[in-house]
């Protein structure tokens, strides 16, 4: 890799690793490479892409040559990507945006899904929307003939994740498209944390609107997108001078943007050979710690139905917020269920969706490996958890 | 129970979780033991994460009333 981070590396005569870094689904360094890249952009020297100089023509190319890069890397038209200040921003404007410009007053989703979906749907519902939120079997998959099901003539939209950030699971989204392909139905997919891990293209899972995000690709925070298909009807929620076409208004964030092409262009070229080395490592974290922590569960799916950078898991009769400290103390950050959960102390409502509800909640953890991680840091995990789990059993409640 | 005037009010409407729950424990910060507090919002899942930080901080949820949308909450600082 380019770099390793200091703050990461090994400390020489130590017994481990001073730094295990396992929260890439909380924020995730930007690759050197990508910052490289925005330097120029960040320093000056560019302009604004809507000016009629020279130096705005040069940033209006480089905004479209961020659109064509990312839209390679699922497989879309570039023009249906409207960039968007995140992952959030894009999943408020799918959900809503869909339903201000449809006829129909219901949506599909379900009940696993980011609060980005679920809160504009709850939104929605204060205004006479209705919808139906689908549930999940015990390891967090949709049927797709539960969705089929819970559709009706006046749905106006599917809405459902790739993959799931609290418990790795993966969805059946190829099933799902053809149903509402068949249907003629929006289908929106939340594509965070699995666009640039999985092999995702937005034709073969007939995706129309994809929610990514630029820090999930390494790349720099406060950027995202939504890429829509040409035929879909959308309503746009800033409005302004009309950027991104009308759908997005305000000055793009071009150095964001820029860096989040080169962000989707290094996961594309790396994505296959990394996935395989996450997974790996995310295998053998599994499995030593079900191994050596009694009582452990695997929460979500394994294997090929899990993103691949994804482990976590319940340990019954400890908080996870008690080893999450243990483990931060050890130099290990990791996290565990929503920041919702830890407030009111109920299980999130990705956990009490699989059916984890009560104590065996509280004892959640959700290790997301990335880019740097090594086989060391995995290694000092695996031999540090299981004497935190020990003493804070004997310790009590 | 006789109507009891709040000490502090906040308005969460249009708020989601877990931002009420947020503003509940700062504003209940702020209060001395025993005088009370009123929140009131619109988002489905206020109810049953009040009822559970309720019982999870010992405060006590004296009332929980529906007016439409909104429901009002009404908690009493305990300690």
């Amino acid at each position: 890799m380019a770099r390793s981070f200091a703050f990461w590396s090994e400390r020489p005569g130590s017994a481990g690793p001073s730094r295990v870094y396992l929260d890439y689904g909380g924020l995730s360094p930007v690759d050197p490479r990508v910052v490289a890249v925005m330097r120029p952009f960040l320093e000056g020297g560019v302009g604004n892409p809507a000016a009629p100089h020279s130096l705005g023509l040069e940033a209006r190319a480089s905004l479209d040559g961020a659109r064509a890069k990312l839209a390679r890397l699922f497989g879309g038209a570039p023009g249906g990507v409207i960039f968007t200040s995140g992952a959030t921003e894009a999943n408020n404007l799918a959900v809503k945006g869909v339903l201000a410009r449809a006829a129909g007053r219901h949506i599909v989703t379900s009940t696993i899904e980011h609060v980005s979906v679920l809160n504009p749907c709850r939104d929605l519902e204060k205004q006479g929307v209705s919808v139906t939120y689908v549930g999940v079997d015990g390891e967090g998959r949709l049927d797709p003939d539960d969705v089929a099901a819970a559709l009706r003539p006046d749905t106006a939209l599917i809405s459902i994740m790739a993959g799931n950030g609290e418990i790795g699971t993966l969805q059946p989204l190829r099933e799902i498209g053809r149903i509402a392909r068949a249907r003629g139905i929006p289908f929106h997919v939340d594509g965070v944390n699995a666009v640039g891990r999985l092999p995702l293209s937005v034709d073969e899972c007939g995706i129309d609107l994809l929610t990514v995000c630029s820090n999930d690709l390494y790349g720099p925070p406060g950027a995202g997108a939504l890429w829509v298909r040409a035929d879909v009807k959308l309503a746009p929620l800033i409005l302004g001078g009309g950027q991104e076409r009308g759908y997005r208004s305000g000055t793009e964030n071009l150095p964001a943007i820029v860096g989040m092409g080169v962000a989707a262009e290094l996961a594309r070229a790396e994505r296959a050979a990394e996935a395989a080395r996450l997974a790996r490592l995310r295998d053998r974290l599994l499995h030593e710690v079900l191994a050596r922590v009694p009582g452990a569960r695997i929460t979500g799916a394994t294997g090929e139905a899990r993103l691949p950078h994804h482990a976590s898991f319940v340990v019954p009769g400890v908080k996870a917020d008690s080893v999450l400290l243990e483990l931060d103390l050890r130099g290990v950050a990791a996290s565990s269920g929503s920041a919702c959960a830890a407030l009111t102390g109920q299980a999130s409502h990705v956990l009490r969706a699989i059916g984890c509800d009560g104590e065996a909640a509280e004892g959640s953890l959700c290790f997301t490996l990335g880019r740097w991680t090594t086989a060391v840091e995995i290694d000092f995990v695996i031999e540090v958890l299981p004497p935190i789990v020990e003493r804070l059993r004997r310790l009590g409640p | 129970m006789a109507a009891v005037v709040p000490d502090r009010k906040i308005d969460c409407v249009g708020l989601f979780c877990p931002v009420p729950i947020l503003k509940v424990r700062e504003a209940i910060a702020a209060l001395a033991p025993g005088q009370t507090l009123e929140m009131v919002a619109d988002d489905p899942a206020a109810e049953a994460d009040m009822k559970s930080w309720a019982a999870r901080t010992g405060h006590a949820l004296l009332a929980i009333e529906r007016h439409g949308t909104v429901v009002r909450f009404l908690v009493r600082k305990t300690r």
